[in-house]
């Protein structure tokens, strides 16, 4: 066992994927001979040649584009969208053909799209974002965003060896989270949230970065006599309604939260799942935790605008306190 | 260089000398910012290094009722447009995102999402041109922007609405690691054919070609003649910006032709073999310079903290739903009473 960080188990979950599979083809903006901003995709270039591994031109509509293409032709495309702020241009392509090609074609279409996403990096404008909602309001379209490092190489080597779509969201503030482990683990079915902290007064529901966050929470409430569980969805669509509800069942209250502003955010969508599964088991409205409903603000205020575990801790007081 | 007539393009002794003196002192902004950002006090900085004849040049050859659309690259400009640089800090120093008023120094926000404001700067000038006023438009942007669907959509509407804009494309020969012949197969300068006006390819390290292609350019967008498209090729002497490390994809020996062409130094021998810049001129620049740096550094490390509630729901609404209203409230609420 060794201390791996979420980014380099991302790297070996391309890796892996690349030597696997001849028809891997990884590539997006500054992936090639710069490994990638992040450098995720460190030394791919190197090892696997540039036919396999490459830039291309700055251009998001075409990177997803080229991405549909490559799929019919039998190939299995891991584009790389550098910033979630640049996701965007690629909106068309994603919602018009990346979702819906399946449903006019019958043909399969192995596209996994990786996008650092999130925010509380100090970033300027169009580098925090989170976008999942849009994509996960999308039928035909898999999203998923792992919290930890094995998740994250499971949940890749999945997605890349799947014949959908799926948008990978990489919590970017946490590339640098440690967890104990071999590689390779097994590839990671998608749609199976975990319980990553057994509790038994209120569910906190996260993924992606805010996992982390309701941990640190759960572990403040623990001290003040809370037993806190925290669910990681891992993947948002498909939901796993089902850990969720045997959560709530178990708890009677939940909170959910996000990164990205509460209004129409993902939290919507399990807190009306958990309100019409679990309505009998619910001692309290489920609460929705997020971003604030303004733009991402300026790097000097994003801790204002995150939830942090202050803000989980309090909504949880609030849970409990109800009724 | 050396071949210039001496009152090149019409300017005076005087108005050449003050293109020199605009070089040094935006490169000397651009390398305390530098500085600022490794201190910790500025958040990200990117570097225009290289880049000081190009913005000059151009912003220059704009009248100053004309309009500036930029990319974030384009610094040394808004300070040719008196917008103090100082404040503008605040943008990367993650206090706000727009520090200055558009309308005021006629220099729209920065745009950090690549080759977005190109439309943007073709409708303001389709707006111009439908007024029937004379004011024009440049719009700036790097090679790499010339790569997105956005910039393409843009010069086929300029060409259709014959809309008076001047397209400046900062060719510094990188996207971040992407060196240009992996950016586009061909001329960018050549594509403006193609949506039916001209382009050029210049040499933007020659602050006087700039201006001069510049101006010509501004002057048939102002006849009603329509858009231009201006390749100035310069180099990007820095990293991408200070988040990045170039040295795992380019070689010091890159540089190495582009050293000996520095716009400041070419131009400032050039000046002096026509007898327009002496020892003493130069000294006082460089302190001009030196003293400009003092002040920005200053005004910097006094910007205040804009309240919390005003930096994040200001400016969302210029019509505030009363929902929206009610949040703000409640975010006040949670803020810790300041003493
Ligand atoms: C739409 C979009 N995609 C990606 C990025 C990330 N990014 C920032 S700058 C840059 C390269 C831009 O190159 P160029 O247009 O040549 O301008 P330069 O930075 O060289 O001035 C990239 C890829 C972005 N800001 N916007």
């Amino acid at each position: 066992m060794s201390a791996v960080t979420l980014g380099k188990a991302i790297t070996q979950g391309l890796r892996d994927a690349l030597a696997a599979d001849a028809k891997v083809l990884v590539f997006g903006e500054d992936v090639g001979r710069l490994g990638g901003v992040f450098r995720i995709t460190d030394g791919l270039q190197r090892d696997f040649g540039e036919d396999r591994v490459f830039d291309t031109p700055l251009a998001e509509s075409a990177i997803i584009g080229i991405a549909v293409g490559l799929a019919l032709r039998g190939f299995r495309a891991v584009p790389e969208i550098q910033f979630d702020g640049f996701i965007y241009p690629a909106f068309e392509q994603i919602v018009s053909h990346v979702a819906k090609y399946e449903n006019r074609s019958g043909l399969p279409l192995p596209i996994t799209i990786r996008v650092p996403f999130g925010g509380n990096i100090g970033a300027i404008e169009h580098h925090s974002e989170s976008p999942e909602a849009y994509f996960a309001h999308t039928a035909g379209l898999k999203v998923v965003a792992p919290a930890r490092p094995s998740d994250a190489y499971g949940l890749l080597r999945t997605a890349i060896a799947g014949d959908d779509p799926v948008i990978f969201f990489e919590p970017k503030a946490r590339y640098y989270l440690k967890e104990e482990m071999d590689l390779p683990v097994p590839p990671l079915p998608l749609g199976r949230a975990r319980v990553a902290r057994e509790g038994t007064a209120v569910t906190v529901v996260a993924y992606g970065p805010m996992v982390e966050t309701a941990l640190r929470a759960a572990e403040a409430a623990a001290e003040e006599g809370t037993s806190v569980e925290v669910i990681d969805l891992r993947s948002l669509a498909p939901l796993d309604v089902e850990t969720l509800v045997t959560s709530v069942r178990k708890t009677h209250r939940a909170v959910v939260v996000h990164e990205a502003p509460v209004f129409c955010g993902f939290g919507a969508e399990v807190a009306a799942r958990l309100s019409h599964d679990a309505f009998d088991s619910l001692e309290a409205p489920v609460i929705r935790l997020g971003g604030l409903n303004v733009p991402y603000p300026p790097s000097r205020f994003e801790k204002l605008y995150l939830p942090d575990a202050d803000r989980i801790l309090q909504a949880v007081d609030e849970s409990v306190a109800y009724g | 260089m050396a071949e210039k007539p001496l009152a090149a393009d019409g300017l005076s002794p005087q108005q050449l000398l003050d293109l020199y003196r605009k070089m040094v002192i935006i490169r000397r902004a651009d390398q305390e910012a530098l500085n600022l950002q490794r201190q910790g006090e500025l958040g990200l900085w990117g570097q225009f290094l290289g880049q000081e004849a190009t913005q000059v040049g151009a912003t220059v050859a704009m009248e100053s009722t004309d309009w500036i659309v930029p990319s974030y690259r384009e610094f040394g400009m808004a300070m040719c447009r008196g917008i103090d640089p100082g404040e503008m800090l605040g943008y990367f120093r993650g206090l706000t995102h727009g520090p200055w008023d558009p309308r005021r120094y006629r220099f729209l926000p920065f745009t950090i999402s690549v080759a977005t404001q190109v439309p943007h700067a073709v409708g303001f000038a389709m707006g111009c041109r439908l007024e029937g006023s004379r004011e024009v438009v440049l719009c700036v942007f790097g090679d790499g922007a010339t790569s997105e669907g956005d910039w393409h959509e843009a010069m086929n509407f300029a060409g259709v609405f014959q809309a008076p804009v001047v397209f400046l494309c900062q060719n510094n020969q990188w996207a971040i690691s992407v060196p240009l012949r992996r950016q586009t197969a061909g001329s960018i300068a050549e594509r403006a054919q193609g949506y039916g006006f001209a382009g050029v390819r210049i040499d933007g390290n020659d602050v006087l070609a700039v201006f001069s292609a510049v101006r010509s350019a501004a002057d048939r967008a102002r006849r009603g003649e329509g858009p231009s498209l201006i390749e100035a090729v310069t180099y990007r002497m820095g990293a991408h910006t200070s988040a990045d490390d170039p040295t795992r994809y380019r070689l010091d020996s890159d540089l190495a032709p582009w050293s000996s062409r520095d716009p400041i130094e070419t131009y400032a021998a050039w000046l002096r073999s026509q007898a327009l810049l002496d020892e003493g001129q130069a000294d006082s620049i460089d302190a001009e310079a030196e003293g400009m740096a003092e002040a920005m550094r200053g005004k910097l490390r006094r910007l205040p903290l804009p309240s919390p509630a005003a930096s994040l729901f200001d400016r969302v609404y210029h019509d505030p739903p009363a929902s929206f209203l009610k949040e703000r409230e409640e975010f006040e609420a949670t803020l810790e009473p300041v003493e």
